[in-house]
């Protein structure tokens, strides 16, 4: 297919992972280089292509915390589950968030118990279905970094311009800049690098990111989503490290300009307006993190037009998700990885989605390549 | 969610709604334009664009001229390691530890 074939290319991936070698044959340190990719759409990448195993030992790959769907905490779950159990609600959502485990139930389980809960595309689908149902109350879980923001905030717009009355959105829609911030503080995290994420990155442009070089001294690239884009980025990461400098790069700029998208923009200041913080599941409090509808938009705030539970729920003691989020730990090395919790019945959410970092090392099985290699490392 | 999904833009079919028909891997479905839509490009010139679809709205314009100078500077990469390799076995030394890894 156009646009995505060609950055598939199997000898271009070969001269790449030569240059790979090559540069981090260069490197003169006692641990592994350690670049995080913020962004779940290249965790996703990165095990289907099993890119970990062919990059040279002396590079590792931190997954970083951009699953939205993972880090959503159990209390917002339960939130939704209790909007989709409102007799006159019509609960809408994308199918990712069916599963996500809430304290008492995900949201399949709510609607095998009766609630109406549907699945939709866009959020214009669900704008659809409060237009064709008026006399029922229409609510849209929102959910998503700077990428599905714009989406939301015109469809918020829209249903302001037709007068639509019932319909809301329940909004959980987080931003990149200060969660790779938190991380960036985090004592117990050492990181070399950054992988920057490609679609958040069309909207927002590439300037918000410059504080990471300057402040922190770290070297981001902002990466494509196929293999040719992820090992192009490694390589110009190597290449900024091993010649000791710091920048922004935009290894993606067949999408992303690097202004980022001004109607985009635009439309997400009418309508949102930040939190002054915002609960992380594994990661904590973490400020200004999120969005919420501004004050001219309440009525189509589903958090204004119903009462919700808003409980703080902590996580089950046997799930690690949050060190895993961090990169503290290996996905396989939390203790009910793979026994108690799998994609079929998980614990936490990261064996939710397919962009979590648990389910894409359990869905590509490479398990065991990996542990034998960590195996081979103690060793050594 | 995150990852995006090419299609080019066929036909619009209301311009005041910003919507338009986009192919997507030979399917044809309905898709909110308003973030690729400019004052320097209207609705009727981003027919045949390529465009990249997240939920439902076309979210940002592919460039093929970006897209070809990233794999021209791939090729001459390749170019050059090769060179470097022939190099490197002409005067007998290993060419790196990478082809060993790889399966
Ligand atoms: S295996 Fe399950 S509980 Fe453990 S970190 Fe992964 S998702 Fe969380």
């Amino acid at each position: 297919m156009k646009f995505i074939d060609e950055f598939r290319d199997p000898a271009k991936a070969r001269a790449l992972l030569a240059s790979i070698g090559n540069l981090a044959a260069q490197l003169q340190r006692e641990r592994p280089l350690h670049l995080m990719e913020v962004c779940g759409g290249h965790t996703h990448s990165i095990f289907r292509y099993g890119i970990e195993q062919v990059l040279p030992r002396n590079i590792e790959m931190v997954h970083g915390p951009g699953c939205p769907v993972c880090v959503l905490p159990m209390g917002r779950v339960d939130d939704c589950v209790a909007l989709a159990e409102h007799p006159n609600v019509i609960f809408t959502t994308f199918g990712d968030a069916m599963r996500v485990p809430g304290s008492r139930k995900s949201l399949l389980q709510a609607r095998a118990e009766g609630a109406d809960v549907r699945m939709v595309y866009s959020p214009e689908d669900a704008l659809k279905i409060a237009r064709d149902n008026p006399g029922r109350e229409v609510v849209f879980f929102a959910l998503g970094f700077e990428t599905t923001m714009p989406p939301t905030a015109l469809t918020v717009l829209r249903a302001a311009e037709e007068g639509i009355e019932n319909f809301s959105v329940f909004c959980n829609h987080i931003t990149i800049i200060p969660t790779i911030k938190a991380i960036l503080d985090s004592p117990d995290i050492r990181l070399d690098g950054f992988l920057g994420p490609g679609h958040v990155s069309m909207v927002i442009g590439s300037a918000p990111y410059e504080f990471i070089c300057r402040h922190y001294r770290k070297p981001l690239v902002i990466s494509g989503f196929e293999p040719l884009d992820i090992l192009h980025s490694v390589y110009l990461l190597l290449k900024q490290i091993t010649e000791g400098r710091c920048e922004v790069e935009n290894q993606y700029r067949r999408v992303v300009p690097d202004a980022g998208n001004t109607a985009a923009l635009e439309a997400v200041q009418r309508v949102f307006e930040l939190r002054e913080f915002f609960e992380w599941r594994g990661l904590g409090s973490i400020d200004h993190s999120g969005v919420r509808l501004r004050g001219a938009f309440a009525r189509f705030d589903a958090e204004k037009r119903f009462s919700l539970p808003n409980l703080k729920i902590a996580d089950p003691k046997s799930c690690q998700c949050g060190e895993v989020l961090k990169g503290a730990i290996k996905p396989w090395q939390c203790k009910v990885f793979g026994t108690a919790c799998t994609p079929k019945t998980p614990l936490g959410s990261l064996m939710v989605s397919s962009e979590g970092a648990c389910a894409a090392m359990h869905n590509y099985g490479r398990m065991d390549l990996i542990r034998a290699r960590e195996l081979q490392k103690e060793r050594e | 969610m995150c990852v995006g999904i090419p299609g080019q833009i066929v036909e619009i079919v209301d311009a005041a709604s910003d919507t338009a028909v986009v192919e997507i891997c030979g399917v044809r479905r309905a898709v909110n334009i308003a973030c690729v839509v400019s004052d320097e490009r209207n609705h009727a010139q981003c027919v045949g664009e390529w465009v990249l679809i997240h939920v439902g709205f076309a979210m940002s314009r592919l460039d093929p001229l970006e897209a070809q100078k990233t794999l021209e500077l791939l090729r001459e990469l390749g170019e050059m390691e090769e060179k470097l390799s022939t190099i490197a076995e002409r005067e007998g030394r290993a060419s790196g530890q990478l082809e060993e890894e790889s399966p």
